[in-house]
C-alpha cells in the first residue's frame, strides 16, 4: 500500500499533524515567553508572546551564586552526576540479573520476577519517608551517594524487564556458536550477547538518567542544603509561600531541558531502535 | 581430523526421553549424515557432540579421547547452524577470526587463514561487510568460512542448507561436499532432507524416535532398507506399501492382496522369513515397476501384471507418476512418458524389485538385512 497520497489528503495530514504539534507545542511556548518577557504578561491571553525581550531571568538563574561560590553550577553538577552514576549503576546490576533471567532456569526466578514487579506498584512517596530514615541511619542524607543510592533501588527492577526482552530476542545461537568456537560462557556472554544488546542498553540507561534527573520528590525530602539540590529542587524553590518567582522558574526550566534535549537528540536513532527493538523480529 | 564413536547414548529432558540408546561409528575423514523426521533426535545428537547438551548416559569419544563431559570449546569442533548464527555486530572478517582471536592465534597466521577460507568459498570482496548487509547464501559461506579456518578435528552442520532456495541449495551442497574432500576433513550433518543425505553421505544413518534405524552407506540403505520406517524415508515419492499375505507356489513363493493381486517372487534373499499365511506388508518403490509384458521376463511377476486403476497422472516430461490403488493400496507407479497413460485406465504393471516387511514389527524379511 504505497500509492502517491492526492493533495487533498496530503493537506488534511499536514492540518491534523500541525494541530497535534501546536496542542504539545503550546505550553512550551507559553514557558518561553514567560521566560523572556520583561514584564511579567496579563494572566489571560491567547498567544504566548514575549513582551519586552530581555535575558534577564535566564541570566539570573544561571549566574546565581553565594558568598563567591557559583550555586547554579554546583547544582547542575550535583543532577548530572546523580543522573549519571544512577544510570551507571542501575544498569550494571540490571545486566546480569536480566541475563541470567533470560538464560537459565534456576529455583524461585518466577517468584523473584513477580516480587521485582510488584515493587513498581508502589509509588515513589509511599518510600519516602522510610528512605529518609535509612539514608539518616547510615549517614548518607543531604548526599548525592544516598540519592543514588535511592534512584538506583528505582530503576533497578524497570531496567531488569526491558534488558531481559533484549537478551531474549537475541538468538541462543549466537552465544553457541561463540562457545563452539571457544568462548567460555563468560565469554560468550562479554563478547556476543552483550555487544548485540547494546542499543537496549543504551535506551535503558538513558531512560534511568531521566528518571533520576527529572525527580523531584525524593531530592526534596532527602536534600535541605542548597548546595546539594538538584535542578528540579532549585526550580520549586522559585516558588514559594511568599514569593512567586514563575519568571525564573521558567528560564530555570529550559536550561534544566537542554541536558536531556541534547542527549535524547543524540540517542533518538537508537532510541526508536530500542523501542521497538523485540517487538519485531529483526 | 579425528573418528566419533558414541556408544548407548541417552539423552533425556524432564520425562522426556529423546535419545534412548544410540550408538554410531564415524571413520576419520568420512562425511556422516544423521537423517529422520522432526522430533527423531537427530539435532539433539548433533548438539551432544558439540556438547552444547549433556548426556543423560552413554559416552562420545572423538579418536580415544573421551569428551561426553567435556565443554564445546575443549573438544576442538567447529558448527555451522542452521540460522548461520553470525554475530551480527561483527564484520565478515571478524565474524571468521572469532575462534582464532580467543585462541591467541598470531594475528598474520589469522589473516592468512582467513585469506584462505575467504578465497576458497569466494568471500573476498564481502570481507568488510556486516551479517545484515549480506545475502542468504553469502551468510551461509561466512558460516562455513569461520568454521573452516579454526581447522577442526571435526566439522558439524546443523540443516545448514533449510533457510535457502531450492536452487541455491543444489549449488551449496555441492560446495559443502567440495570444502569436506579438500579439507580431508571428518564431518557430521543432520537434515531431515533425504536428497541431501543420498547426496552428501559416506555414512548415513537413520533415526526414528531417539533411535538409529539403520546405518550404512546411503546406497545400501536405499537398496534395503532395515525396516519400513527406512524404506518409507529414503526415496521421492516414497515406497508404495501393500498388505498381502505369503503362499507357497509350487517352487516358489507368491504375495496375495487384494484386488486379485498375486506376485510371484523370488525367495532368494528371503529364505529365512518366509512362512506360508504369514500376513506381511509388501513394498514396492515407484521407480521399481514397469508396464507388464508378457514376452519380457521380470525376477518378479506372474503370468499377468499386476492391475493399477489410475485416478491421477503427473506428466513431468520424460516421466509420469501415475497415482492409483492397486491391491487395495494407494499405489504410485513411474512409467515412461511414452506410455502416454490416462486417469481412469487400469494397467498392468511388473515388479522389478519387491521389499517384504514383517506386519507387526515393520522388520525387514530380507535375510541380510
Amino acid at each position: 500500500m504505497n500509492r502517491k497520497p492526492s493533495a487533498a489528503e496530503s493537506i488534511a495530514t499536514h492540518l491534523v499533524l500541525s494541530a497535534a504539534v501546536a496542542f504539545s507545542l503550546y505550553p512550551i511556548l507559553w514557558v518561553i515567553s514567560i521566560a523572556f518577557s520583561g514584564k511579567r504578561p496579563p494572566e489571560a491571553r491567547v498567544l504566548p508572546l514575549i513582551t519586552e525581550p530581555t535575558t534577564a531571568h535566564l541570566t539570573a538563574v544561571v549566574g546565581t551564586s553565594r558568598d563567591g561560590h557559583w550555586i547554579f553550577g554546583q547544582q547542575l553538577a550535583n543532577s548530572l552526576v546523580v543522573s549519571a552514576a544512577t544510570a551507571a549503576v542501575g544498569v550494571l546490576i540490571a545486566i546480569p540479573t536480566a541475563y541470567a533471567l533470560a538464560r537459565f532456569r534456576f529455583a524461585g526466578k518466577e517468584t523473584g520476577v513477580r516480587t521485582l514487579l510488584a515493587t513498581q506498584m508502589f509509588p515513589t512517596v509511599a518510600s519516602a519517608i522510610p528512605l529518609y530514615l535509612l539514608l539518616d541511619k547510615l549517614g548518607l542524607l543531604n548526599s548525592r551517594s544516598g540519592l543514588v543510592l535511592c534512584y538506583a533501588s528505582t530503576s533497578v527492577p524497570f531496567a531488569i524487564f526491558q534488558l531481559r526482552a533484549a537478551f531474549e530476542a537475541i538468538p541462543v545461537d549466537l552465544e553457541e556458536a561463540a562457545m563452539v568456537d571457544g568462548a567460555t560462557r563468560f565469554q560468550a556472554f562479554l563478547k556476543v550477547a552483550l555487544p548485540a544488546a547494546r542499543p537496549a542498553i543504551a535506551v535503558t540507561a538513558l531512560f534511568a538518567f531521566m528518571s533520576a534527573y527529572n525527580e523531584y520528590i525524593l531530592a526534596a525530602t532527602l536534600l535541605d542544603k542548597e548546595e546539594m539540590f538538584t535542578l528540579p529542587v532549585l526550580l520549586k524553590s522559585f516558588i514559594g509561600e511568599y514569593k512567586q518567582e514563575w519568571e525564573k522558574f521558567a528560564a530555570g526550566s529550559l536550561v534544566v531541558a537542554l541536558p536531556v534535549m541534547a542527549l535524547f537528540y543524540v540517542a533518538q536513532r537508537h532510541l526508536i531502535a530500542g523501542l521497538t527493538s523485540g517487538g519485531v523480529k529483526g | 581430523m579425528a573418528s566419533v564413536t558414541v556408544r548407548d547414548l541417552h539423552k533425556k529432558f524432564g520425562e522426556t526421553h529423546i535419545l534412548k540408546g544410540v550408538s554410531i561409528e564415524v571413520p576419520r575423514g568420512k562425511f556422516a549424515v544423521l537423517v529422520g523426521p522432526s522430533g527423531c533426535g537427530k539435532s539433539t545428537l548433533l548438539r551432544l557432540l558439540a556438547g552444547l547438551e549433556e548426556a543423560t548416559a552413554g559416552t562420545i569419544h572423538f579418536d580415544d579421547r573421551d569428551v561426553t563431559s567435556l565443554a564445546p570449546r575443549e573438544r576442538d569442533i567447529a558448527m555451522v547452524f542452521q540460522s548461520y548464527a553470525l554475530y551480527p555486530h561483527l564484520s565478515v572478517r571478524e565474524n571468521m577470526a572469532f575462534g582464532l582471536k580467543l585462541r591467541k592465534t598470531e594475528p598474520a597466521e589469522i589473516e592468512r587463514r582467513v585469506k584462505q577460507a575467504s578465497a576458497m568459498l569466494g568471500l573476498d570482496h564481502l570481507l568488510d561487510r556486516l551479517p545484515k548487509q549480506l545475502s542468504g547464501g553469502q551468510r551461509q559461506r561466512v558460516a562455513m568460512g569461520r568454521a573452516i579456518v579454526r581447522r577442526p578435528s571435526l566439522f558439524l552442520f546443523d540443516e545448514p542448507l533449510s533457510n535457502l532456495d531450492a536452487a541455491l541449495r543444489s549449488q551449496v551442497r555441492v560446495e559443502i561436499r567440495k570444502v569436506h574432500d579438500e579439507l580431508e576433513a571428518t564431518s557430521v550433518y543432520v537434515t531431515h532432507d533425504q536428497v541431501e543425505a543420498m547426496t552428501l553421505a559416506d555414512v548415513i544413518f537413520v533415526l526414528n524416535k531417539g533411535v538409529v534405524e539403520q546405518a550404512g552407506h546411503p546406497l545400501d540403505v536405499y537398496a534395503r532398507p532395515a525396516t519400513r520406517f527406512v524404506a518409507s524415508f529414503l526415496g521421492s515419492p516414497s515406497m508404495n506399501f501393500i498388505d498381502v499375505e505369503l503362499a507357497r507356489d509350487g517352487g516358489g513363493w507368491v504375495a496375495a492382496g487384494k484386488d486379485e493381486l498375486r506376485v510371484t517372487f523370488d525367495a532368494k534373499g528371503f529364505e529365512k522369513g518366509l512362512v506360508a499365511g504369514k500376513q506381511v506388508t509388501l513394498g514396492v518403490r515407484p521407480h521399481e515397476v514397469e508396464l507388464f509384458s508378457k514376452s519380457a521376463t521380470y525376477r518378479t511377476t506372474n503370468e499377468r501384471g499386476a492391475p493399477l486403476t489410475v485416478s491421477i497422472v503427473e506428466a513431468l516430461g520424460t516421466e509420469s507418476f501415475a497415482h492409483g490403488k492397486l491391491g487395495g493400496a494407494s499405489f504410485v507407479a513411474r512409467l515412461d512418458a511414452a506410455a502416454q497413460i490416462k486417469k481412469g485406465e487400469t494397467v498392468e504393471l511388473a515388479f522389478k524389485t519387491v521389499h517384504l516387511f514383517d506386519r507387526e514389527t515393520g522388520q525387514s524379511l530380507r535375510d541380510e538385512a
